[in-house]
């Protein structure tokens, strides 16, 4: 049993680190384009909220898997053909950032009034009070709904093996049928999911205690 | 290669895609009853006075929450032979769907329960009623309807997610219109359609779901 | 531009409604320089809205209001008024502060960052001199051993007072006190006052307070409004308003007051 397992471990471990790549990149990606779609919905002139409105509403009114698909096979036709790498970044990015769009305005507009009327009595502009008072604050209840995303995220990286991308479960699927060790790979495969959203639960847990200590001491402000 | 519209082809596989829309919907109701059903079931192991059913309870549904759907679909699929349960595609896939998404209305089952004071237990306890006619009675009733939003968000969840058993080739929408687009190498029009199909049903299922909450607001805001 | 002899401030018959509900009814008002005007009344009329007005936290619904003879909602291009641009209105809310009855502290930020941030991003000073500024000012409050303070770890005076020295910080020429003493434990509320009466007679600033601390607006203020239902109903020295008031509701809210505080 054991010597199975190590026989699988080093190509498994080789999709992790696909895996791995891929949740960071588009971790990045739909954190820009949550901001972006956020604040413009919320602030932007018209023709931007309504850009806005519409990312986010088609982004989490169509599935995840459409979405790979639709950037992969139709895409071409428009002339704009990426690598199979990039698609799985910008369609996972895209479609969680439509996600954290909705948490970052609805963590903004959890932030008390009070707030925003100090800041113009200050005589701060609009985006220096959602840049300078504003973000910081709304910054720590959003850091659980955003653990959950980055959660969702890493399982929905499991979609791009269905465009060829050398990831886990596309690399559980290849072991399958070459091994048919169907039952060690697959458990394997979901234990190494599961440590890698612990690993996500624990690194967000310590950040929003790193930040709620710097801000609870102004909690009453 | 093509880059505009083909109203035609449009034309032609529209019927097929309809039919296959059909199986969607059948995963996805088969699929949520069972989500529903035994979320409630999760949720209430994890109150149990038992440590040890506790424990396992909350285990198992942070297990599944915490894997993605596609491995376990292939679990259930690929799997369950070697234990002598075969399933077929479409079987398979619906308990997936179900038992993937039970472990999210546990959560809001849990929230819904813990949402009900203290005081309705205590009073229930006053009247000498049994646990189960609590249950039954008093905190299902209350606890349920605000819920209700909530859980259709993970039903509209659930069928977005349903493209997925195109991987265990489920003819469902995605996997029929994969396979039509293979056949004629013009891809922008099936996909395109089965984007357009889901983003219609979640728009109206979202518009329904704020209608929802909008009554239950003023039907079951003042009451506690 | 500005001339001297306008009034601080001057409300034209200014309107201000909340749907069907009339908050301020074609008020008429005016503020010399320097005065200290405390504003009475019953919740709900309107008193609050007067300094939210001024504060540009809400907009006039008809009317307009001077600030040193210059419109403040909006601004003139030829003949007639239009909405003010945002330049505008920064500029002349840079002549107004505003201390908030429940502080409006910015939690994240300790007692002197609440100080320097306007300082700093709005009028562009260097960090020494923003610090400076708003040290020197946290003293004259009596927290000159807070500044590294934040605001959850102070009492409510101490946050009202910092409140006050984030306002100063940015050298109003009037200050706005929304009953900065109602969300107080009464222990603390003489601090808070200690320090605007400080204030009055060591700067020239022109100060509004709606409050319902009638000892202190009686002691301090130049003069003292009435107001009930949206309209200035008496106004006049303290000694006139509180000694022999004309109008028959003020001397209700008066007996009210005075009854429930004593």
């Amino acid at each position: 049993m054991f010597a199975e397992i190590l026989e699988l471990l080093p190509e498994l471990l080789r999709g992790t680190l696909m895996t791995v790549e891929l949740t960071l990149c588009a971790a990045v990606v739909a954190i820009t384009a949550a901001l972006i779609a956020a604040v413009s919905k919320m602030y932007g002139p018209r023709p931007l909220r309504w850009l806005a409105i519409a990312y986010i509403e088609v982004f989490r009114g169509t599935s995840a898997l459409v979405q790979l698909f639709w950037l992969f096979f139709v895409l071409p036709y428009f002339g704009v053909t990426l690598e199979p790498f990039a698609v799985g970044v910008v369609a996972l990015g895209l479609n969680i950032g439509a996600y954290g769009a909705e948490v970052i305005r609805g963590s903004i507009l959890s932030i008390d009034k009070g707030q925003w009327e100090a800041a113009t009595a200050l005589n701060l502009g609009r985006m220096q009070t959602l840049r300078r008072i504003i973000l910081p604050q709304a910054f720590v209840a959003m850091i659980p709904p955003w653990g959950n995303l980055f959660i969702e995220l890493l399982k929905g990286t499991a979609l791009v093996s269905m465009i060829t991308l050398g990831d886990l479960a596309f690399k559980a699927q290849q072991l399958n049928q070459n091994t048919l060790r169907t039952l060690q790979i697959f458990s394997l495969v979901l234990i190494i999911y599961l440590c890698l959203s612990l690993l996500i639960t624990v690194l967000m847990r310590t950040l929003e205690h790193r930040v709620a200590r710097g801000l609870l001491r102004g909690r009453a402000g | 290669m093509q880059l505009e519209w083909d109203w035609n082809y449009t034309l032609d596989i529209l019927p097929v895609l309809g039919q296959a829309s059909l199986l969607t919907l059948k995963a996805t109701l088969l699929g949520f009853a069972l989500a529903a059903t035994l979320g409630l079931v999760f949720a209430l192991l994890r109150m149990s006075r038992l440590a040890p059913v506790r424990w396992s309870a909350t285990s198992l549904v942070e297990f599944i929450r915490s894997t993605p759907l596609l491995i376990q679909i292939f679990f259930l699929y690929y799997v369950m032979p070697e234990f002598g349960l075969t399933l077929d595609a479409m079987t398979a896939g619906i308990l997936a769907l179900g038992l993937h998404y039970a472990c999210y209305c546990a959560e809001v089952y849990r929230a819904g329960l813990d949402n009900i004071p203290k005081g309705q237990w205590e009073a229930a306890i006053a009247l000498n009623l049994s646990p189960y006619i609590t249950f039954r009675d008093i905190i299902i009733p209350q606890a349920i309807p605000p819920l209700v939003p909530a859980l259709g968000n993970y039903l509209v969840a659930l069928f977005k997610e349903t493209p997925l058993l195109s991987a265990i080739a489920v003819l469902e929408l995605m996997q029929t219109a994969k396979i039509l687009a293979s056949e004629s190498f013009q891809y922008t029009e099936p996909i395109t359609l089965v984007g357009l199909y889901f983003l219609f049903f979640s728009l109206i299922a979202a518009a329904l779901t704020r209608q929802l909450e909008a009554w239950l607001n003023t039907r079951h805001g003042g009451a506690r | 531009m500005t001339q001297h002899d306008d009034p601080m401030l001057r409300f034209d018959k200014v309107s201000k409604r909340y749907g069907q509900h009339t908050v301020l009814d074609r008020l008429d008002f005016e503020v010399a320089r320097n005065e200290k005007v405390a504003i009475i009344g019953p919740s709900g009329s309107g008193k609050t809205t007067l300094l939210r007005l001024l504060m540009t936290l809400e907009s006039v619904d008809a009317g307009v209001i001077y600030v040193e003879g210059e419109p403040l909602t909006h601004m003139p291009q030829g003949e007639r008024l239009i909405p003010a641009s945002r330049q505008h209105l920064s500029r002349v809310r840079a002549k107004i502060g505003m201390v908030f009855q429940h502080f409006n502290l910015f939690p994240h930020m300790s007692a002197l960052d609440n100080c320097t941030e306007a300082p700093r991003t709005v009028l562009g000073l260097s960090k020494a001199e923003a610090s400076a500024r708003a040290t020197e000012l946290l003293q004259m409050v009596g927290l000159g051993d807070k500044l590294e303070h934040y605001p959850g770890q102070l009492s409510g005076g101490q946050k009202q007072r910092v409140a006050i020295a984030r306002a100063l910080a940015m050298r109003p020429r009037i200050m706005l006190f929304d009953e900065v003493t109602s969300a107080l434990d009464p222990e603390l509320v003489g601090e808070v006052l200690k320090v605007i009466r400080q204030l009055g007679e060591e700067h020239d600033l022109t100060m509004l307070m709606v409050t319902h601390e009638m000892g202190f607006a009686r002691e301090f203020a130049d003069r003292v409004c009435f107001f009930d239902g949206g309209k200035m109903a008496e106004q006049g020295t303290p000694q006139e308003i509180f000694g022999a008031p004309r109008q028959e509701r003020t001397r209700q809210f008066l007996s009210a007051v005075l009854e429930t505080r004593s």
